[in-house]
Protein backbone atom coordinates (compact mmCIF):
# COMPACT_ATOMS: atom_id res chain seq x y z
CA UNK A 1 0.00 0.00 0.00
CA UNK A 2 2.83 2.39 0.80
CA UNK A 3 4.31 1.95 -2.68
CA UNK A 4 1.52 3.97 -4.27
CA UNK A 5 1.43 7.69 -3.44
CA UNK A 6 -1.82 9.18 -2.18
CA UNK A 7 -2.10 11.46 -5.22
CA UNK A 8 -2.51 8.48 -7.55
CA UNK A 9 -5.53 7.24 -5.60
CA UNK A 10 -6.98 10.75 -5.63
CA UNK A 11 -6.45 10.92 -9.41
CA UNK A 12 -8.30 7.63 -9.87
CA UNK A 13 -11.20 8.93 -7.80
CA UNK A 14 -11.17 12.25 -9.70
CA UNK A 15 -11.29 10.33 -12.99
CA UNK A 16 -14.24 8.29 -11.70
CA UNK A 17 -15.97 11.51 -10.60
CA UNK A 18 -15.57 13.09 -14.02
CA UNK A 19 -16.72 9.90 -15.79
CA UNK A 20 -19.89 10.17 -13.69
CA UNK A 21 -20.18 13.87 -14.59
CA UNK A 22 -19.91 12.97 -18.30
CA UNK A 23 -22.73 10.46 -17.92
CA UNK A 24 -24.86 13.01 -16.08
CA UNK A 25 -24.29 15.57 -18.86
CA UNK A 26 -24.97 13.33 -21.85
CA UNK A 27 -27.58 10.82 -20.70
CA UNK A 28 -31.26 11.75 -20.86
CA UNK A 29 -32.63 8.52 -19.41
CA UNK A 30 -33.39 8.78 -15.70
CA UNK A 31 -32.07 5.33 -14.75
CA UNK A 32 -28.73 5.92 -16.48
CA UNK A 33 -28.49 9.34 -14.82
CA UNK A 34 -29.03 7.60 -11.48
CA UNK A 35 -26.15 5.22 -12.33
CA UNK A 36 -23.90 8.24 -12.99
CA UNK A 37 -24.82 9.68 -9.60
CA UNK A 38 -23.83 6.37 -8.00
CA UNK A 39 -20.41 6.56 -9.70
CA UNK A 40 -19.91 10.10 -8.39
CA UNK A 41 -20.83 9.07 -4.83
CA UNK A 42 -18.40 6.13 -5.07
CA UNK A 43 -15.54 8.41 -6.09
CA UNK A 44 -16.24 10.54 -3.01
CA UNK A 45 -16.12 7.41 -0.84
CA UNK A 46 -12.75 6.39 -2.28
CA UNK A 47 -11.43 9.84 -1.35
CA UNK A 48 -12.67 9.55 2.24
CA UNK A 49 -11.18 6.09 2.73
CA UNK A 50 -7.85 7.02 1.12
CA UNK A 51 -7.46 10.17 3.25
CA UNK A 52 -8.33 8.15 6.34
CA UNK A 53 -5.79 5.47 5.47
CA UNK A 54 -2.89 7.64 4.39
CA UNK A 55 -3.14 10.82 6.46
CA UNK A 56 -4.89 9.78 9.69
CA UNK A 57 -4.32 6.03 10.06
CA UNK A 58 -5.04 6.11 13.80
CA UNK A 59 -8.52 7.58 13.41
CA UNK A 60 -11.76 6.26 11.97
CA UNK A 61 -13.57 9.41 10.77
CA UNK A 62 -13.28 8.55 7.07
CA UNK A 63 -14.85 5.16 7.72
CA UNK A 64 -17.87 6.74 9.39
CA UNK A 65 -18.34 9.33 6.65
CA UNK A 66 -18.15 6.55 4.06
CA UNK A 67 -20.71 4.46 5.94
CA UNK A 68 -23.14 7.40 6.20
CA UNK A 69 -22.66 8.30 2.52
CA UNK A 70 -23.41 4.68 1.54
CA UNK A 71 -26.55 4.65 3.72
CA UNK A 72 -27.81 7.95 2.29
CA UNK A 73 -26.99 6.80 -1.26
CA UNK A 74 -29.05 3.66 -0.72
CA UNK A 75 -32.03 5.70 0.53
CA UNK A 76 -31.61 8.13 -2.37
CA UNK A 77 -31.53 5.34 -4.96
CA UNK A 78 -34.67 3.75 -3.51
CA UNK A 79 -36.61 7.05 -3.52
CA UNK A 80 -35.35 7.90 -7.02
CA UNK A 81 -36.50 4.55 -8.40
CA UNK A 82 -39.92 4.99 -6.77
CA UNK A 83 -40.21 8.41 -8.46
CA UNK A 84 -39.06 6.92 -11.79
CA UNK A 85 -41.68 4.16 -11.62
CA UNK A 86 -44.37 6.72 -10.79
CA UNK A 87 -43.28 8.92 -13.71
CA UNK A 88 -43.29 5.94 -16.07
CA UNK A 89 -46.84 5.16 -15.01
CA UNK A 90 -47.97 8.70 -15.82
CA UNK A 91 -45.87 9.58 -18.89
CA UNK A 92 -44.99 6.10 -20.28
CA UNK A 93 -41.40 7.32 -20.65
CA UNK A 94 -38.46 7.90 -18.33
CA UNK A 95 -36.73 10.45 -20.53
CA UNK A 96 -36.14 13.70 -18.66
CA UNK A 97 -37.20 15.72 -21.72
CA UNK A 98 -40.66 14.14 -21.61
CA UNK A 99 -41.32 15.00 -17.97
CA UNK A 100 -42.07 18.68 -18.51
CA UNK A 101 -45.21 19.11 -16.43
CA UNK A 102 -45.17 19.82 -12.73
CA UNK A 103 -48.77 18.71 -12.12
CA UNK A 104 -50.82 16.07 -13.85
CA UNK B 1 7.10 -1.41 -8.63
CA UNK B 2 5.96 -4.13 -6.29
CA UNK B 3 3.03 -6.50 -6.49
CA UNK B 4 0.88 -4.22 -4.34
CA UNK B 5 1.24 -1.30 -6.74
CA UNK B 6 0.53 -3.56 -9.73
CA UNK B 7 -2.67 -4.76 -8.05
CA UNK B 8 -3.70 -1.15 -7.41
CA UNK B 9 -3.20 -0.10 -11.03
CA UNK B 10 -5.05 -3.16 -12.37
CA UNK B 11 -7.96 -2.49 -9.99
CA UNK B 12 -8.19 1.19 -10.87
CA UNK B 13 -8.00 0.38 -14.60
CA UNK B 14 -10.91 -2.05 -14.13
CA UNK B 15 -12.93 0.55 -12.20
CA UNK B 16 -12.36 3.32 -14.74
CA UNK B 17 -12.94 1.22 -17.88
CA UNK B 18 -16.10 -0.35 -16.45
CA UNK B 19 -17.33 3.09 -15.33
CA UNK B 20 -16.65 4.58 -18.77
CA UNK B 21 -18.53 1.74 -20.47
CA UNK B 22 -21.38 2.15 -17.96
CA UNK B 23 -21.92 5.78 -18.95
CA UNK B 24 -21.40 5.30 -22.72
CA UNK B 25 -23.02 1.93 -23.50
CA UNK B 26 -26.08 2.24 -25.75
CA UNK B 27 -27.89 -0.72 -24.22
CA UNK B 28 -29.25 0.12 -20.77
CA UNK B 29 -28.98 -3.41 -19.42
CA UNK B 30 -25.30 -3.70 -20.38
CA UNK B 31 -24.79 -0.32 -18.81
CA UNK B 32 -26.15 -1.67 -15.51
CA UNK B 33 -23.86 -4.72 -15.70
CA UNK B 34 -20.81 -2.50 -16.33
CA UNK B 35 -21.84 -0.42 -13.33
CA UNK B 36 -21.86 -3.65 -11.30
CA UNK B 37 -18.26 -4.41 -12.36
CA UNK B 38 -17.19 -0.86 -11.56
CA UNK B 39 -18.70 -0.99 -8.07
CA UNK B 40 -17.15 -4.40 -7.42
CA UNK B 41 -13.79 -2.93 -8.48
CA UNK B 42 -14.27 -0.12 -5.97
CA UNK B 43 -14.86 -2.79 -3.32
CA UNK B 44 -11.55 -4.33 -4.43
CA UNK B 45 -9.88 -0.96 -3.93
CA UNK B 46 -11.22 -0.87 -0.36
CA UNK B 47 -9.79 -4.36 0.23
CA UNK B 48 -6.48 -3.10 -1.16
CA UNK B 49 -6.62 -0.18 1.29
CA UNK B 50 -7.16 -2.74 4.11
CA UNK B 51 -10.65 -1.47 4.92
CA UNK B 52 -12.36 -4.84 5.00
CA UNK B 53 -15.55 -3.65 6.67
CA UNK B 54 -16.13 -0.86 4.13
CA UNK B 55 -15.46 -3.32 1.31
CA UNK B 56 -18.03 -5.74 2.73
CA UNK B 57 -20.58 -2.94 3.11
CA UNK B 58 -19.86 -1.81 -0.46
CA UNK B 59 -20.52 -5.30 -1.81
CA UNK B 60 -23.65 -5.84 0.29
CA UNK B 61 -25.26 -2.43 -0.28
CA UNK B 62 -24.11 -1.45 -3.78
CA UNK B 63 -23.48 -4.67 -5.65
CA UNK B 64 -26.16 -6.65 -3.85
CA UNK B 65 -28.73 -3.92 -3.31
CA UNK B 66 -28.61 -0.86 -5.51
CA UNK B 67 -27.59 -2.58 -8.77
CA UNK B 68 -30.28 -5.22 -8.31
CA UNK B 69 -32.80 -2.42 -7.65
CA UNK B 70 -31.66 -0.65 -10.82
CA UNK B 71 -31.95 -3.84 -12.87
CA UNK B 72 -35.46 -4.44 -11.54
CA UNK B 73 -36.48 -0.90 -12.42
CA UNK B 74 -35.06 -1.38 -15.94
CA UNK B 75 -37.25 -4.44 -16.33
CA UNK B 76 -40.28 -2.51 -15.03
CA UNK B 77 -39.88 0.61 -17.15
CA UNK B 78 -37.97 -0.22 -20.31
CA UNK B 79 -37.84 -2.55 -23.24
CA UNK B 80 -34.34 -3.76 -22.40
CA UNK B 81 -33.51 -4.83 -25.96
CA UNK B 82 -33.99 -1.36 -27.41
CA UNK B 83 -31.00 0.94 -27.86
CA UNK B 84 -30.83 4.23 -26.01
CA UNK B 85 -30.75 7.30 -28.26
CA UNK B 86 -27.26 8.63 -28.92
CA UNK B 87 -26.41 11.87 -27.10
CA UNK B 88 -26.76 15.12 -29.04
CA UNK B 89 -23.41 15.68 -30.77
CA UNK B 90 -22.81 19.25 -29.59
CA UNK B 91 -23.75 18.32 -26.03
CA UNK B 92 -21.40 15.32 -26.10
CA UNK B 93 -18.49 17.41 -27.42
CA UNK B 94 -18.95 20.14 -24.83
CA UNK B 95 -19.34 17.55 -22.07
CA UNK B 96 -16.05 15.90 -23.06
CA UNK B 97 -14.29 19.27 -23.11
CA UNK B 98 -15.70 20.29 -19.73
CA UNK B 99 -14.91 16.93 -18.14
CA UNK B 100 -11.33 16.86 -19.50
CA UNK B 101 -10.69 20.43 -18.36
CA UNK B 102 -12.01 19.61 -14.90
CA UNK B 103 -9.88 16.49 -14.66
CA UNK B 104 -6.71 18.30 -15.79
CA UNK B 105 -7.38 21.12 -13.32
CA UNK B 106 -7.86 18.62 -10.49
CA UNK B 107 -4.67 16.77 -11.40
CA UNK B 108 -2.66 20.03 -11.51
CA UNK B 109 -3.92 20.99 -8.07
CA UNK B 110 -3.19 17.49 -6.74
CA UNK B 111 0.37 17.58 -8.09
CA UNK B 112 1.10 20.87 -6.36
CA UNK B 113 -0.30 19.93 -2.98
CA UNK B 114 2.09 18.24 -0.58
CA UNK B 115 0.30 15.70 1.58
CA UNK B 116 1.92 15.19 4.95
CA UNK B 117 1.13 12.21 7.09
CA UNK B 118 0.02 13.25 10.55
CA UNK B 119 -1.00 9.97 12.13
CA UNK B 120 1.61 7.70 13.63
CA UNK B 121 0.62 4.10 14.06
CA UNK B 122 -1.34 2.03 11.60
CA UNK B 123 -4.01 1.00 14.03
CA UNK B 124 -6.23 -0.87 11.57
CA UNK B 125 -9.95 -0.45 11.19
CA UNK B 126 -11.35 -3.57 12.83
CA UNK B 127 -15.08 -4.07 13.14
CA UNK B 128 -14.88 -3.97 16.94
CA UNK B 129 -13.33 -0.49 16.90
CA UNK B 130 -15.79 0.78 14.31
CA UNK B 131 -18.76 -0.56 16.27
CA UNK B 132 -17.55 0.82 19.58
CA UNK B 133 -16.94 4.30 18.26
CA UNK B 134 -20.09 4.33 16.12
CA UNK B 135 -22.35 3.72 19.11
CA UNK B 136 -20.37 5.62 21.71
CA UNK B 137 -21.90 8.68 23.37
CA UNK B 138 -18.56 10.19 24.34
CA UNK B 139 -16.79 13.05 22.58
CA UNK B 140 -15.83 11.26 19.36
CA UNK B 141 -18.86 9.00 19.23
CA UNK B 142 -21.24 8.88 16.30
CA UNK B 143 -24.43 7.73 18.01
CA UNK B 144 -26.45 10.85 17.09
CA UNK B 145 -25.82 10.61 13.30
CA UNK B 146 -26.49 6.88 13.61
CA UNK B 147 -29.93 7.52 15.09
CA UNK B 148 -30.67 10.32 12.63
CA UNK B 149 -29.83 8.05 9.70
CA UNK B 150 -32.10 5.33 11.04
CA UNK B 151 -34.96 7.84 11.04
CA UNK B 152 -33.94 8.90 7.52
CA UNK B 153 -34.06 5.30 6.30
CA UNK B 154 -37.52 4.85 7.84
CA UNK B 155 -38.69 8.06 6.14
CA UNK B 156 -37.24 6.87 2.81
CA UNK B 157 -38.99 3.51 3.22
CA UNK B 158 -42.39 5.08 3.86
CA UNK B 159 -41.79 7.70 1.15
CA UNK B 160 -41.02 5.02 -1.46
CA UNK B 161 -44.20 3.13 -0.63
CA UNK B 162 -46.29 6.33 -0.80
CA UNK B 163 -44.75 7.48 -4.09
CA UNK B 164 -44.81 4.16 -5.92
CA UNK B 165 -48.18 2.90 -4.67
CA UNK B 166 -50.83 2.39 -7.35
CA UNK B 167 -54.10 4.08 -6.49
CA UNK B 168 -57.33 2.41 -7.49
CA UNK B 169 -59.30 4.35 -10.10
CA UNK B 170 -62.08 5.37 -7.69
CA UNK B 171 -59.56 6.81 -5.21
CA UNK B 172 -58.13 9.27 -7.73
Amino acid sequence: MSQVPLSHILMVSAALFFIGMYGLFTRRNMITMLMSVELILNSVNINFVAFNRYLYPDKLEGVFFTLFVIAIAAAEAAVAIAIIINLYRNFHSIDVEDADEMKF
Amino acid sequence: MGASAVIFYILSFLVLVAGLLAVTSRKIFRSAIWLLFSLAGVAGLYFWLQMEFIAAVQIVVYVGGIVVLIIFSIFLTQQSGRDLPAPVRSRAIFSVVAVCLGFVLTCVVLRQYAFGQTGHSVAGAGVDKIGTQLLSTSEHGYVLPFEVISVLLLAALIGCVVIAIKLKPEDK
